[in-house]
């Protein structure tokens, strides 16, 4: 489905993605897990035809992201890093708005802005300014959002940042449904190791633009020869903190895993 | 046409519910209406040049379309600020298609705008010589609001923050409305004056919008549509170019 090969991405001097290749396969959740900094954001924007890389070869369920970006947009959804939806806009409009742009007929439209909206529990919400949605309910909206044209991949750059545990299970769990369910690829980043063990197939590692280990969960805990995935992520990318593009919340956030451990 | 479509109607429906955004906006051109019109009102007749408030009237509403234009263009900042453009920019369209449609708004709002300051306006005593002629005014209305608004999608997609806002605010938006002849007439001005005057478009607006209204202008209202409409088709090429760059 994606098929990525000696990708490079340089800003400036600043080599961000340095000679990166995987692929994934159809149907398959794909976890792309690096510490700040490391290069999955770039990627992603490049998988999605938002950058242009430097070098290397990408193709999207067969299509090329620099040459087809048409193509390319019509097969995937995105739910990024950032809020994107328009909090001036009622939960049904960003719907309405993104169901346009992606061509989806008006119809078809009406029917999968109910179907997502029911199984994101925003229905009743619907009518409601989304400036007024608590942060768990504005990440469920990007995600059924970025579901309403019927992607065949999904692109989810850290989809749970900022959400409560309920928030957060509720929402792997029908990531997880639709994945089974529709078949849906999907393409994930986050920094909640405990999730990608649990919904991801495979997982990337990439450390300083590089990928420093591809494979299962228990393939990368055996390799590393630990008991969890955190374990096993720190033994591959370090301890320190990423200064460099670490927000005050991030380093926060790495502070108190290591005081856990 | 369907996103050109949806992308005006997302402004307009922006617009209708800030209602503190319209409230705000029609207070500073009331505030130039009523203090500049009444306070110089008398000196300005008493120099021989008529009723004042006729006279500033129609360059109280070009520079209402003007900043409204401008500011609905540099909304851009705020898409990109709050992530909405990154939606916009990844959807399967053209991107002249979503300039396109971001651009129609600005102009529809910035001439909503315009419309309730001439309502204001009339409240204020301001009488249009010839009513027939509205359309004509609201021409040059509408050809205002698409330099501007052309205008404020070139500076929105080159602006990465909102630090830029209060520079494009001061040395672009105030000067080009101080030295449009919206507040004094354009009769043996100095000359470094006359020629800064006569680079400005937005003289070509306030100059249209009287000839509609008053029945008298500094130049020909057909010179009036030329120009606005040369230095529109020029900015609209260089918004939709500028916007075709956007990097995320």
């Amino acid at each position: 489905m994606i098929h990525v090969a000696n990708l490079t991405k340089k800003f400036g001097e600043n080599l961000a993605v340095n000679d990166v290749s995987f692929h994934v396969q159809k149907g398959e959740i794909f976890a792309f897990l690096g510490p700040n900094g490391a290069g999955k954001t770039t990627t992603i924007k490049m998988l999605t035809t938002l950058l242009t890389p430097t070098g290397g070869q990408i193709q999207v369920n067969g299509f090329d992201p620099l040459r087809q970006q048409m193509q390319v947009r019509k097969q995937i959804g995105i739910v990024f890093q950032d809020p994107s939806l328009d909090g001036e806009l009622t939960a049904f409009e960003n719907l309405d708005l993104h169901g346009v742009l992606y061509h989806v007929p008006r119809k078809q439209r009406r029917e999968r802005m109910e179907m997502v909206l029911k199984l994101f529990d925003l229905w009743e919400r619907r009518n409601e300014l989304v400036k007024k949605f608590s942060g768990g309910m504005k990440r469920r909206l990007e995600i059924a959002r970025g579901l309403l044209h019927a992607p065949l991949i999904l692109f989810l750059d850290e989809p749970t940042l900022g959400l409560d545990p309920q928030s957060r299970n509720q929402l792997w769990k029908q990531v997880k449904h639709l994945n089974e369910s529709e078949g849906v690829t999907v393409f994930l980043t986050t920094h909640y190791m405990d999730e990608a063990e649990r919904v991801a197939q495979r997982i990337a590692v990439i450390d300083h633009g590089k990928i420093v280990a591809l494979g299962s969960p228990a393939e990368l805990k055996t390799r590393t020869n630990t008991d969890s995935l955190e374990e096993a992520f720190l033994a591959l990318t370090g301890s320190t903190i990423r200064d460099e593009s670490a927000t005050s919340v991030d380093q926060m956030r790495q502070f108190g895993k290591m005081w856990r451990r | 046409m369907k996103t050109i479509y949806i992308l005006w109607l997302r402004e307009l429906l922006r617009y209708k519910r800030s209602r503190v955004q319209i409230i705000a906006s029609l207070g500073q051109p009331t505030l130039y209406l009523f203090a500049l019109g009444f306070g110089l009102g008398p000196v300005f007749l008493k120099a021989g040049n008529g009723s004042y408030l006729q006279f500033i009237a129609p360059g109280i509403i070009a520079m209402t379309i003007l900043f409204s234009s401008v500011f609905a263009g540099i909304g851009l900042l705020w898409d990109r600020q709050f992530g909405f453009l990154k939606e916009t920019l990844i959807a399967p369209v053209p991107r002249l298609e979503i300039m396109i449609g971001k651009t129609l708004g600005s102009v529809t709002v910035a001439i909503i705008q315009g419309l309730l300051v001439l309502v204001v306006c009339l409240i204020a005593g301001f009488r249009p010589a010839n009513w027939a002629v509205i359309p004509v005014a609201l021409f040059f209305m509408v050809m205002v609001a698409l330099v501007f608004g052309a205008l404020g999608t070139a500076i929105g997609s080159t602006l990465q923050d909102m630090q830029g806002f209060q520079l494009v605010m001061n040395f672009l938006v105030l000067p080009l409305f101080f030295l449009s002849g919206a507040l004094f007439p354009l009769n043996n001005l100095p000359k470094i004056l006359d020629a800064i005057t006569r680079v400005n478009p937005l003289t070509y607006g306030v100059d249209g919008l009287r000839a509609a209204f008053l029945g008298s202008s500094h130049f020909s209202a057909l010179t009036d549509a030329v120009a606005l409409a040369a230095v529109a088709f020029v900015l609209l090429w260089v918004g939709s170019y500028s916007f075709s760059k956007i990097q995320i």
